[in-house]
């Protein structure tokens, strides 16, 4: 290298605002991303269930749009929408769906037989069985896919830098146009850090969101 | 501004009818080899370290917490940022001339990085997958570890291992387009070129050529993923092979596939 740091520690104690307020807009555009494509993707999800035979054409459609690189996705929709958030949001969004729906109707169909017996037996109903058992029981699963649309979204959102959102991505492009890799570095480390904030905190919530799983206490 | 779809589909099929796109430095054939070796090159690259660290601590169930949150934060690190990091040792380490591409070792290094965490945690999930009374019955009939590991392991987590490889070398191949965006070739560079240019047909061309060598790559892996199914459960392939996706697990909690 020439001679300078690579880390520049008075930048990044300067910046300290301008690297929280692209933090807090990378999380704005990753949470927006994941909470969309789990609401399409929950619904697509009970599409699946209740009608079997769409189950093939929804991951189809959901695999082919996850397999279109997120620059080619950013690319195409940026004659239509433009420099916006909402091309970002489209192009994370989709990403989401395919892992989302795979893990959700799985997960409803590795439901035991025994269990659903069980809710029929307590007279649960088609939509109450569902809802008061299956989904529960289905949880792991979902919050597994979940994990992984996170931490994927927190990641591709550095390249919507390329389009003008990007959050930290920004402060990955500004230090390579302007070789100053304290920059580049700041970037892709927070980034790093929000993805596996976001997927242990998953994993916290799923032992909220399933407390039988947890070894019971002495007192039983 | 009304999109003009009808225009935009008829100047994507001259896109593709047009013999200067199809040879040359630029052309289909050159862009696609590119792309091609590049993928390759890391998955190969990839698989000589995952697949050993995924076999010991799968046979050994050694250091597996280690490897296993490891391959997590690697899922974490978007290969966007590992590109920018690598970008000016990439450059001094390209070769001058038309053939050499600046961001070729940042390309390489990145989609290496992502493509061996699905490895490691398959290969590990799918030797802890194997039934313990299988091991304990080749045991007794006097196999030794590499003997069990070769002839009963490996062949019974084909699958799940297989089923890792795939997630990761279609990842490879979809993400290895943003190399262009460092300067490096590939597929990539027809988005890069259609957006500089405002030539939306190149664009489009250069995003359906990327999405269809994924989908090929998808589609060969899953008939091997078959194939190695049939070869575990005979002629009924009990389990699904588009089962569900799972970050790396310890042993105990759910595997990276519902047990067949």
């Amino acid at each position: 290298m020439n001679g300078k740091p690579l880390i520049d520690w008075a930048w990044i104690q300067g910046h300290l605002d301008d690297i929280w307020a692209l933090t807090v807009e990378h999380i704005v555009l990753a949470f927006i991303a994941v909470g969309i494509g789990f609401i399409i993707s929950f619904g697509l999800s009970l599409v699946a269930i209740r009608w079997r035979s769409s189950y093939g054409p929804i991951t189809a459609v959901a695999g082919l749009l996850y397999v279109i690189p997120s620059l080619a996705l950013f690319a195409i929709l940026l004659p239509i929408t433009g420099l916006t958030p909402l091309t970002a949001e489209i192009a994370l969004v989709s990403y989401t769906i395919l892992i989302l729906v795979r893990n959700t109707v799985t997960g409803i169909d590795g439901v035991p037989i025994e269990a659903r017996d069980a809710a029929d037996g307590m007279g649960f109903t088609g939509r109450g069985r569902l809802w008061h058992v299956e989904i529960p029981l289905a949880m792991p699963l979902i919050v597994a896919g979940l994990r992984i649309a996170a931490v994927t979204t927190i990641g591709l959102v550095t390249v919507s830098a390329l389009i003008g959102q990007g959050g930290l991505g920004r402060l990955i492009n500004e230090g390579l146009r302007t070789s100053f890799p304290t920059k580049t570095i700041t970037g892709a480390v927070l980034s790093v850090v929000l993805a596996i904030v976001a997927d242990v905190g998953f994993v916290l919530l799923l032992r909220r969101l399933t407390p039988w799983t947890r070894p019971r206490g002495g007192t039983s | 501004m009304v999109h003009d779809l009808v225009g935009e589909i008829q100047a994507l099929g001259a896109w593709f009818a047009d013999p200067a796109n199809w040879s040359g430095y630029d052309g289909i054939p050159n862009r696609m080899t590119e792309h091609l070796v590049i993928c390759l090159l890391s998955m190969i690259a990839a698989l000589l370290i995952a697949l050993p660290v995924g076999l010991f601590i799968g046979h050994t169930n050694r250091l597996s917490f280690l490897a296993v949150t490891l391959a997590n934060i690697g899922r974490a690190v978007p290969s966007y940022a590992v590109m920018a990091l690598l970008f000016p040792l990439s450059i001094a380490f390209s070769v001058a001339g038309p053939g050499g591409d600046i961001a070729y070792l940042a390309t390489f290094l990145a989609m290496v990085l992502l493509a061996i965490p699905p490895v490691v945690t398959n290969t590990y999930a799918g030797l802890r997958g194997v039934d313990g009374d299988l091991l304990e019955a080749a045991r007794g009939m006097g196999m030794r570890g590499h003997q069990v590991l070769r002839r009963v392991e490996l062949p019974l987590a084909l699958p799940v291992m297989l089923t890792g490889m795939r997630v990761a070398s279609v990842q490879v191949v979809a993400t290895a387009t943003l190399g262009a965006v460092f300067g490096g070739g590939g597929l990539g560079r027809y988005i890069v070129q259609g957006q500089a240019r405002r030539d939306d047909a190149r664009l489009w061309a250069g995003a359906i050529l990327v999405a269809l060598l994924a989908v090929a790559t998808e589609l060969v892996f899953a008939w091997l993923v078959r194939r190695a199914d049939r070869n575990v459960h005979g002629a009924v392939g009990p389990s699904d092979p588009d089962g569900p996706v799972s970050p790396a697990v310890l042993p105990g909690s759910a595997s990276s596939r519902p047990s067949s």
